[in-house]
């Protein structure tokens, strides 16, 4: 029962209050794409024991979307941020490398 | 025998004795009773049978870890199986029955598997079900049946209430013994909040039984201090009868508070479940003791020591005149003399250490207590209760040096911490080979959000065996003079040389029934695996989950596969630490508080008419309106026909209605249906299909343009909220550029169908607009005012008639209801409910979502692709259609289904192709999705998806039913009725 600060209201929100969204920074391909990079898009996702970036909703609060890095297996939050960016922001990457130097994240570090 | 001692009980008050009763026998315990206590006082030392070979058991434990003292408490609507005698306090009129026997406690057939224990060997389940297969079916399984069970599912509705607590605290502390009170004492003068439960009825745990000594005098005046220390200061809160469930991520946990158990009472509540965050959680829930295991160590009589010693202390209970007392360490010691000070005998202590020495060693020679060292119990003589045990060499094979009498065994094999709340979220433990236990490894504890720990262990259950150790781990400003004890000797087989004859008698898990010759077997079968090893012998799946039989078990496997316990491990500690009821899981959210009901403001007048409820999500909705003397089906018939004659009356106003608004919307929408929004004039309505990235059809319905830059969707009753999400979704995470904004305004309006032929009339009855062919053409929309309310009119149709849906604020929505239903007397309207609305839209071959659609039908399935736009580059889905098996043309499609005979098609029935396969059963080419009796053609019509069905017009099918037959249905349009859609263009 995690808690995540939703970063749009400022809220300390329990995980009931929250819906998962799965895997963050996924980049949408549309009809052009090939079979792989379709699939990849719709079904490859990253499974790490570790440093782990995700998109939650603050569902039952102000409804707002927004994005969470944490670690799978401790359950360490390293920060929360919007969910309108593309990729994690500096400070949340600093913020990872001060507890996990030399982590990976996909292509990120 | 059992029986109450004169003298002594430090929980009991004499003064008030209480009336109970086991399997209907009336007798007597006292106030500070358990029911296990009360038990044994009253003599009763047989209290169940086991699991499997349905031996007769009695007491093993005093508390939450015991296995055998299972029992039904209660009758009717407090009726509960499997309440604990040792935790169960006694109150007067308790009626307790004894489970797993047949016919009787006394006499019980199924110990005939007893007998037959060879042939129900480990894993004898997953053995028996493949050969041979009719010894199962005809032998094995009846059998069981019959036999097996813990005990009876309650049959009434739960008559007691339940409730939740929501708490945030700095520091909760699990545990009220010595180590959770100097624990919960320290932080609470440090000034921080402090919370501290207690599973049991009383203060200070094992101390005050066990003797111990705090700051120069008896535990319980510490004790007694400190509560009152903690009572008084305004920063605690202190619980007792509150158990520590679980811990969890973050910092949080649940308890699990047993309000009335000890004494009922109807209108209060029996159990609470508390949700708690605390910024720290200190477990202090102490350690248990684990059995020995020599043969017949399950025998009615067998005790751990530990639990002896609380009977007779705690409870003034003798466990028999005679105890032998047989251990591998110093504790069991104190139960030697806590049994000499009852003035009962001691025959012996058989020790299986060498040398024991040490000043409790001595305290018992110096009674006069014979100590019988390197020895060990080859076997329990008695088969109900315990007649003596024979000794022998604890390093030989088990030749019987000498039969010592006695009518009780005290056994010790050590402690092991209780560290499952340590262990619930995350907490490793390490092997302590110097005291031979499992304790919380400090440097891998749980951790919370900032990545620091949040759970620290102290007292026994981190390890620390005497007082004085305790207290220091606490940080307690008491303390206790130091003990010198002599060490422990883990013996996990007693003699360690015993043979197969011996090892099949060697009980380690009570419950189910699991012996050292299982948990061998397993490994020479190769399970190597601990987590494989439970599963497979069921070792620990018992309700005790195996709080005695863990540590005994692993080390049993562990040495079968001749490696260090560490290695093997120990199995996942999951919550709940003991079972909780399932009513305080639920809460108060039971009955009408289940969820909240949504209700239309129409609904006091479909009370009033008759409806039959149908819930539709959250909502209720009538399914039909009941005419006196009429059944539901005819209701059904008569809305249908009554709608296709004259004119119906529709609640719509569960109709999901999202505002999408901005310069950016018809963009947005574009992308959100498959067909084109963008292009839709103002005034005008479109019905669209919404997908989602996998191409499979979610949701559909009419979207009408409001201005240039405002679009009203409607969406399917169950799919107003989910579509607003999918809709946020797309704009916050992905389009976050376009300026686009969305509110979901369900219950802002009420909407209201008038549907039929004499639909027009009805609305020109109320009048205020003109809804003339001219004025509002097909998918046409209008503000305007009906019997001077402000209305907007769709013209739209969901069952091929001439129809109108008006929107109206909710406020206003059963003032218009009512001059509706007035208006329509005139013309003979009729209300309808949602099985005629789908009976009328099935005649007419709409799809509905939810029946033609299961979240893998594509909109190419089900011949939509008129509502496809060709023009448009991407939406949602688009990709997704265009994979390889959502062309192929062998996909089941959309058609209608006439039977042969006119009869009904089955709901979901399969049609059936040639061949069969790999499992024989026959090949299938397609599936009803809907089914109804068309009262307008009087006769059965259907849906359903079929191979390359459109291509197969006129071809006769045959479909399951539920009897084994089949039945012939013809393959044609799914149009059944008015196919040139006259009806609706008036
Ligand atoms: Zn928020």
């Amino acid at each position: 029962m995690l808690i995540l600060r939703c970063p749009n209201c400022g809220i300390d929100a329990d995980e009931t209050e929250l819906a998962p969204g799965g895997e963050a920074h996924l980049r949408r391909v549309g009809p052009e794409a090939s079979d792989d990079a379709f699939e990849g898009y719709l079904f490859h996702r990253e499974n790490p024991r570790g440093v782990h970036f995700e998109r939650w909703r603050h569902a039952a609060g102000c409804g707002k979307w927004f994005h969470a890095a944490r670690c799978t297996q401790t359950l360490e939050v390293f920060g929360t941020y919007s969910a309108q960016v593309t990729d994690p922001p500096q400070d949340i990457r600093d913020a990872i490398t001060a507890r996990r130097p030399g982590w990976r994240w996909r292509d990120i570090e | 025998m059992t029986t109450r001692l004169a003298r002594g009980g430090r929980l009991l008050n004499r003064g008030r004795a209480l009336e109970f009763t086991f399997n209907g026998k009336r007798m007597t315990g006292y106030q500070g009773d358990t029911l296990a206590s009360a038990l044994l006082g009253a003599g009763q030392r047989l209290v169940g049978r086991s699991f499997k070979y349905h031996r007769p058991r009695g007491l093993v434990a005093s508390g939450a870890e015991e296995p055998n003292a299972l029992v039904n408490l209660g009758e009717g609507g407090t009726f509960e199986p499997n309440q604990r005698a040792t935790t169960q306090e006694l109150y007067d009129g308790l009626a307790a029955e004894s489970q797993n026997h047949w016919p009787s406690l006394e006499f019980d057939v199924g110990v005939a598997n007893n007998y037959v224990s060879r042939f129900l060997p480990a894993g004898f389940y997953y053995k028996t079900f493949i050969n041979p297969r009719p010894a199962w079916k005809h032998l094995f399984e009846p059998f069981i049946r019959q036999s097996a069970g813990l005990g009876r599912a309650p049959k009434e509705r739960d008559a007691d209430v339940y409730e939740h607590f929501h708490v945030h605290v700095d520091c909760l502390v699990i545990g009220g013994g010595i180590a959770g009170l100097a624990a919960a004492l320290k932080a609470a003068e440090a000034g921080r909040e402090v919370l501290l439960i207690e599973q049991t009825a009383h203060w200070g745990g094992r101390a005050p039984v066990d003797g111990a000594v705090i700051d120069g005098a008896e535990a319980d005046a510490w004790v007694k201090n400190t509560v009152e220390t903690l009572e008084g200061m305004e920063n605690v809160r202190i619980r007792t009868r509150c158990m520590g469930v679980g811990v969890y991520d973050h910092g949080y946990v649940l308890a699990y508070e047993r309000l009335t158990d000890h004494d009922p009472h109807p209108d209060l509540p029996r159990h609470r479940l508390w949700k708690i965050r605390a910024s720290e959680v200190i477990t202090a829930t102490g350690a248990l003791e684990r059995p020995l295991s020599f043969a017949g160590n399950d025998v009615p009589g067998v005790m751990l020591a530990s639990a002896v010693r609380d009977y007779v202390v705690n409870w003034a209970v003798s466990p028999g005149d005679r105890t032998v007392v047989v251990t591998n360490n110093d504790d069991a010691y104190r139960t030697a003399i806590a049994l000499k000070e009852a003035g009962l005998e001691v025959p012996a202590v058989i020790d299986a250490r060498t040398a024991p020495e040490g000043p409790l060693v001595e305290r018992v020679r110096a009674l006069g207590v014979r100590v019988e060292t390197g020895r060990a119990v080859a076997k329990v003589k008695g088969r109900a209760k315990v007649e003596g045990v024979a000794m022998t060499m604890q390093a030989g094979e088990g030749a019987v040096l000498e039969v010592i009498d006695c009518d009780a065994v005290a056994m010790s094999g050590g402690w092991s911490p209780v560290v499952h709340l340590w262990s619930h979220c995350g907490g490793k433990l390490v092997w302590d080979d110097a005291q031979a236990f499992f304790r919380p490894d400090p440097e891998k504890a749980p951790t919370g959000a900032d990545g620091q720990p949040f759970v620290r262990v102290v007292g026994a259950a981190n390890g620390a065996m005497t007082t004085a150790d305790v207290l220091a781990d606490a940080g307690a400003d008491a303390q206790a003079a130091p003990e010198a004890a002599g060490p422990i000797e883990p013996v996990w087989i007693m003699p360690q040389g015993a043979g197969p004859e011996l090892r099949s008698k060697m009980w380690l898990d009570y419950q189910n029934d699991v012996k050292v010759s299982d948990v061998q077997l397993a490994a020479r079968e190769g399970y190597e695996s601990v987590e494989h090893t439970k599963r497979y012998t069921t070792l620990g799946m018992a309700t005790d989950q195996g709080k005695l039989s863990n540590i005994n078990g692993l080390a049993v496997l562990s040495r079968s596969l001749n490696a260090e316990i560490p290695q093997v491990g120990t199995t996942t500690f999951r919550p709940p630490y003991t079972p909780i009821s399932f009513g305080s899981i639920a809460g108060q959210a039971r009955g009408d508080m289940f969820q909240p009901l949504r209700r239309t403001p129409m609904h006091a007048w479909h009370m009033a008419n008759g409806a039959h409820w149908e819930p539709v999500g959250h909502w209720r909705r009538p399914y039909c309106y009941l005419q006196p003397a009429e059944t539901v089906e005819e209701a059904v018939q008569r809305e249908v026909k009554n709608t296709r004659e004259a004119v119906g009356l529709l609640d719509a106003s569960t109709l999901g209605k999202i505002v999408v608004k901005g310069p950016d919307a018809g963009r947005f929408l574009d992308m959100l249906y498959t067909n084109m929004m963008s292009t839709l004039k103002p005034g005008r309505c479109r019905y669209g299909l919404m997908c989602n990235e996998n191409g499979f059809l979610m949701d559909d319905g009419v979207v009408a343009r409001i201005d240039e830059d405002t679009f009203l969707c409607h969406t399917t009753t169950g799919g107003a909220e989910h579509v607003h999400a999918h809709m946020e979704e797309w704009l916050q995470t992905e389009w976050w550029d376009w300026q686009v904004y969305t509110a979901n305004v369900t219950e802002h309006y009420a909407q209201i169908g008038v549907v039929g032929p004499h639909a027009r009339e009805v609305l020109d009855l109320v009048g205020g607009m003109d809804v003339s062919k001219e004025a509002m053409a097909f998918m046409d929309w209008q503000d305007g005012e009906l019997g001077g309310l402000p209305v907007r009119v769709f013209r739209i149709s969901f069952s091929g008639e001439l129809s109108y849906e008006i929107a109206v604020k909710a406020g206003y929505g059963r003032a218009l209801w009512d001059m509706l239903a007035e208006a329509g007397r005139e013309v003979g309207m009729m209300p309808y409910g949602t099985e005629a609305l789908h009976i009328l839209r099935a005649e007419k071959g709409f799809i509905m979502i939810g029946d033609e659609t299961d979240g893998t039908v594509t909109p190419q399935d089900l011949c939509l692709d008129w509502a496809i736009s060709k023009k448009k580059d991407d939406y949602i889905g688009k990709r997704g259609q265009a994979r390889s098996h959502l062309t192929d043309p062998e996909r089941w499609k959309l058609v209608g289904l006439e039977t042969v005979d006119g009869s009904v098609l089955e709901d979901g029935a399969y049609a059936v192709a040639e061949g069969r396969n790999a499992n024989g059963q026959r090949n299938v080419q397609g599936r009803v999705t809907s089914t109804y009796r068309s009262p307008t053609l009087g006769r059965g019509i259907a849906m359903g998806l079929i191979r390359r069905g459109p291509e197969r017009m006129g071809e006769v099918v045959e479909f399951t039913r539920t009897d084994g037959t089949t039945t012939r249905a013809k393959i044609v349009q799914p149009v059944f009725f008015d196919p040139e859609g006259e009806k609706q263009n008036v």
